[in-house]
């Protein structure tokens, strides 16, 4: 399991704080291993002699915070599912999740999914319980320091059968006691392939994002379009080459590249090779795979410079570059580029 | 009075959300339809049953809602492409692509039609927008790492579109049909003559000719509002498909 997010943990921590009446401040140093775990308020019972029927519901807390935060919490694979009062969402809702394997094939079942979404009862368990111990006490604070430890991968879960068996000698009348079934690993019964993210709803926290940037920069286009004339010259004539031809400005970067090199090299090399193939085969070129830009300096250093030398040659040859496109200052001969010739000004 | 009047909106408003007709039109989840609340399963349907918002996943990744990290950029080139689509419709009913008319036809939009002016202005400024924002959403997928597995082919297809942009915004420049349309374009297609081996076809192939003509203006128009288009619109059902495919926005960092 990754590191669990900062947000995630302090929501756990809140619910369980809730659930145990302890300060959240508490409970969350707890989670991250800074402070010792603290006893539960209900006496412990005595490991040996048989659990009490509280230890069945270890997963209660766990379930307290899946479904106290129905926007926010998707932990594993089980909540991506469905809105908590979604019946017939259910479905729908994993295809549009674009559901590839975050749905495990079966249904697991309820303890089952206490491993997978909280690791509760594996974390809390004894590291590998002997085979013939006569019973796994589970007892009840084990859904407690499970659900932040985050280190239930590779540890050994075990499933608690909890249907009563012959009372041993001496165990109060009433008392249902369990027994150890068997001991299997955690990944061995269900792969958790999503790991725990911090979601929201796409109405309307994305949709209002979206609709102000689309609604700000139509905003932005017509008052431009008000303001700025688009250019519109002489009519076309074969006849009257104007002095420069300048092409439009995202090629005029190989137009000023040309005014160095052979054509072969900058007008074809350099577009085709290095501006299309190559910028396709970065993904497979650049085989770190980490994402932190203090991981990946040289990429970010190298793209940087690209784009830096694009612009620069591009800005040139706009502003700079003036009868037979040759050297110019623009604040002395003028604008040489028809399209932002009537709204760039020098004086 | 004025009492009566509100309540009988109101009931006017009910009984029409109400109606069958509504009923029909609206899916549930709507936020128009009778009866809406705002629940986490009506903010589910408003994404999932609805066609146009159906390009997003019911839920998102909570850092990829904050404008900072995409800057919306992938979603402003669509959404300017659209624009470009909208007013490019507008402009094609009073444009014809011959060398007689094309000029005039150009500067007639800005004298003697009906927001025509605004609307070729609005065409000709957004597809400078729009490469712009191609290109810093490319270095914006660039900068975050977006590209790393499982997302390469979807970067692949993302130089694709820019190319596509790129030929898009370069075949409507020679339609004006005037000095600056004109002579940009042959700057820029005599590079396509320095292609090895088989440069001259290629420009032949592109110009319907050896130099720029009439018939280029009609290969350049079919290109710019059939061809092109076409084209950009497949690649980029791909590009959204496998955004949504690929576990939808990358991050956070």
């Amino acid at each position: 399991m990754a590191e669990i997010p900062e947000s995630l943990l302090r929501r756990s921590a809140e619910a369980k704080a809730k659930a145990l009446g302890l300060p959240v401040e508490q409970v969350l140093a707890e989670m991250k291993g800074e402070a010792p775990p603290t006893p539960p308020p209900a006496p412990e019972p005595e490991p040996a002699s048989a659990a009490d029927p509280e230890a069945e519901e270890p997963t209660v807390p766990e379930e307290v915070v899946a479904a106290e935060e129905p926007e926010s919490i998707e932990a594993g694979s089980e909540t991506v599912v469905s809105p908590p009062e979604g019946g017939s969402t259910a479905e729908e809702g994993s295809t549009a999740e674009g559901g590839e394997g975050a749905v495990p094939a079966p249904e697991p079942e309820k303890e089952m999914v206490a491993v997978a979404a909280g690791e509760a009862p594996a974390a809390s368990l004894p590291e590998a319980p002997a085979p013939e111990a006569p019973s796994a006490p589970n007892p009840p604070d084990a859904s407690g320091n499970g659900s932040g430890n985050g280190s239930g991968n590779g540890r050994k879960a075990a499933l608690v059968a909890t249907r009563p068996v012959v009372p041993a000698a001496g165990t109060p009348e009433g008392v249902r006691t369990q027994r150890l079934l068997t001991v299997v690993k955690a990944r061995a019964i269900q792969q958790v392939k999503t790991e725990p993210t911090d979601k929201v709803n796409t109405w309307p926290h994305l949709m209002l994002a979206e609709f102000s940037a689309l609604l700000a920069v139509t905003g932005v286009l017509v008052i431009l379009s008000i303001i700025l004339q688009a250019p519109l010259l002489d009519p076309a004539n074969f006849n009257a080459t104007p002095n420069p031809s300048k092409a439009p400005w995202y090629f005029l970067g190989l137009q000023e590249l040309l005014s160095y090199f052979d054509p072969q090299i900058a007008g074809v090399t350099v577009p085709t090779i290095v501006g299309l193939l190559g910028f396709m085969a970065i993904p497979y070129v650049d085989r770190n795979p980490s994402t932190k830009p203090s991981d990946r300096k040289f990429a970010i250093m190298l793209y940087t410079l690209f784009m830096a030398g694009s612009a620069t040659l591009t800005i040139f040859g706009v502003l700079f570059r003036g009868r037979g496109f040759n050297f110019a200052y623009p604040w002395q001969d003028g604008v040489f580029f028809d399209d932002i010739k009537d709204w760039v000004h020098f004086e | 009075m004025l009492e009566k009047l509100k309540t009988r909106a109101r009931e006017m408003n009910e009984r029409l959300r109400g109606s069958q007709l509504a009923e029909s039109i609206l899916r549930p989840g709507s936020p128009f339809k009778k009866g809406y609340s705002d629940s986490p399963r009506n903010r589910s349907y408003v994404v999932m049953n609805n066609v146009l918002y159906h390009l997003h996943p019911v839920k998102v990744k909570r850092h990829g809602v904050r404008l900072s990290y995409t800057l919306c950029l992938g979603g402003l080139s669509f959404f300017l492409f659209i624009l470009l689509t909208i007013t490019g419709i507008f402009l094609m009913f009073y444009y014809t692509p011959t060398g007689e008319l094309a000029y005039s036809d150009t500067a007639a939009l800005s004298t003697s039609v009906a927001f025509g002016s605004l609307t070729r202005n609005m065409h000709r400024w957004g597809a400078h927008f729009m490469v712009l924002t191609v290109f810093l959403h490319m270095s914006r997928v660039f900068y975050h790492g977006a590209y790393k597995p499982p997302r390469e082919f979807n970067w692949v297809v993302g130089v694709i579109l820019l190319l596509l942009t790129l030929l898009l915004s370069f075949s409507g420049y020679l339609l004006p049909w005037d000095q600056l349309a004109l002579w940009a374009v042959t700057v820029g297609t005599n590079m396509a003559g320095f292609v090895p081996v088989m440069g001259d076809q290629v420009k032949f192939l592109l110009l319907a000719g050896v130099e720029v003509s009439a018939a280029t203006l009609l290969r350049f128009y079919v290109l710019h509002v059939l061809f092109f288009p076409f084209v950009i619109v497949i690649f980029m059902a791909v590009h959204f498909w496998r955004v949504r495919k690929d576990g939808g926005i990358s991050g956070p960092l």
